[in-house]
């Protein structure tokens, strides 16, 4: 097991030690919620599991790299940002999702430009975006967020 | 707080029908995968190996996940978080900002009404900014998946442009909006 995966389950049994003693009650809300989300996000988390699976046989690394790939520049750096921005797959999974991608070819600066996107700029959130915070602010920090998400992601392929 | 009990349910009522459905797209799927290789049987050993070790994988860290987010959303309330963002200023801001959008409190729809209730508390609207985007993609439990996934050097380096750009964001918008303001008093 990895030094991750041993931190993130001591942090959680820690937490759990220490809310017990504060709040039982609370204690035993906080792990409902923990079970439901975990149902809610089981689903999607078991399809991209099939779906990176299924990939890795039948899709080839060169394929994988002609379109995001280190020669697919610009265009392709853009085009996963923008799927990134618009699709609304929780980041939890899609970090595998880029593992996998990364494995097979994909280059760096595109992986990072379409977990930046995803989780920067929301296309299916803007509607509660804007009611909150107004057109503006929400256009704003939108539009910002793709372009400084594309630049992360330029820097980290050149640095990494 | 009646009107905002059946808001709730109402939200909650969605996310039940989007679960649902986000259950029914995984059996297609999985029913696709399985078709895909009665097709083709040789490429079985390959499918099933990467996946398992990929189920493994997230086995191990989703749970304990799900448990620290679960905690710090029922331990730390919204009124919490609002009431001691509102107070800070000064350079402390934006860091005070990026603590507590990264404490792993639930999804973002919900960082949107504190956001807005800090903006009519009068936070500054770079705190709000950096808030809200800090809330969207640093998450804690978030990083470590992370970083088991693609390495420390990947989700370090991801980390440090994000907090970087982030703060400069929240400054800029916060210039253009009150460049905006100016330009409106003299019509008044």
């Amino acid at each position: 097991m990895s030094s991750a995966v041993i931190s993130i389950n001591i942090l959680a049994a820690g937490l759990l030690v220490i809310a017990f003693f504060k709040d039982r009650k609370k204690t035993w809300q906080s792990l409902i919620a923990a079970a439901e989300s975990f149902l809610r996000i089981l689903p999607l988390a078991l399809m991209i599991i099939v779906i990176i699976g299924l990939f890795s046989a039948f899709i080839p690394p060169s394929e994988i790299m002609k379109f995001i790939g280190a020669q697919a520049g610009w265009a392709g750096i853009l085009a996963i940002a923008a799927l990134g921005a618009v699709l609304h797959i929780p980041a939890l999974i899609s970090f595998p999702l880029a593992a996998a991608l990364l494995q097979s070819g994909a280059a760096i600066a595109s992986v990072a430009a379409f977990i930046t996107t995803l989780t920067m700029v929301g296309v299916v959130t803007f509607p509660f975006e804007i009611k909150e915070l107004g057109l503006r602010l929400a256009l704003l920090r939108n539009g910002l967020s793709f372009i400084m998400a594309v630049i992360i992601a330029l820097i980290m392929g050149m640095v990494l | 707080m009646n009107k905002r009990n059946t808001e709730k349910n109402g939200k909650e009522r969605t996310s039940r029908k989007n679960t649902i459905r986000d259950y029914l797209v995984f059996f297609t799927v999985l029913v696709a995968g399985l078709v895909l290789l009665l097709i083709f049987p040789d490429k079985k050993d390959a499918v099933v190996t990467m996946a398992w070790s990929y189920f493994r994988e997230m086995m191990a860290i989703l749970p304990a996940v799900m448990v620290v987010m679960g905690l710090f959303s029922v331990f730390i309330t919204k009124e919490q978080v609002v009431k001691y963002l509102g107070k800070t200023s000064g350079a402390k801001g934006p860091l005070v900002a990026i603590f507590f959008g990264a404490l792993p409190t639930g999804p973002l729809y919900i960082a949107f009404p504190m956001a807005a209730a800090l903006i009519r508390k009068g936070a500054r609207v770079s705190n709000v900014v950096v808030f809200i985007s800090a809330w969207a993609c640093i998450k804690i439990p978030q990083e470590l998946v992370e970083l088991r996934f693609l390495g420390f050097k990947f989700m370090g380096t991801r980390l440090i442009l994000t907090i970087f750009f982030v703060i400069f964001m929240g400054l800029f918008i916060e210039h253009l909006v009150a460049q905006k303001k100016q330009k409106q008093i003299p019509t008044q």
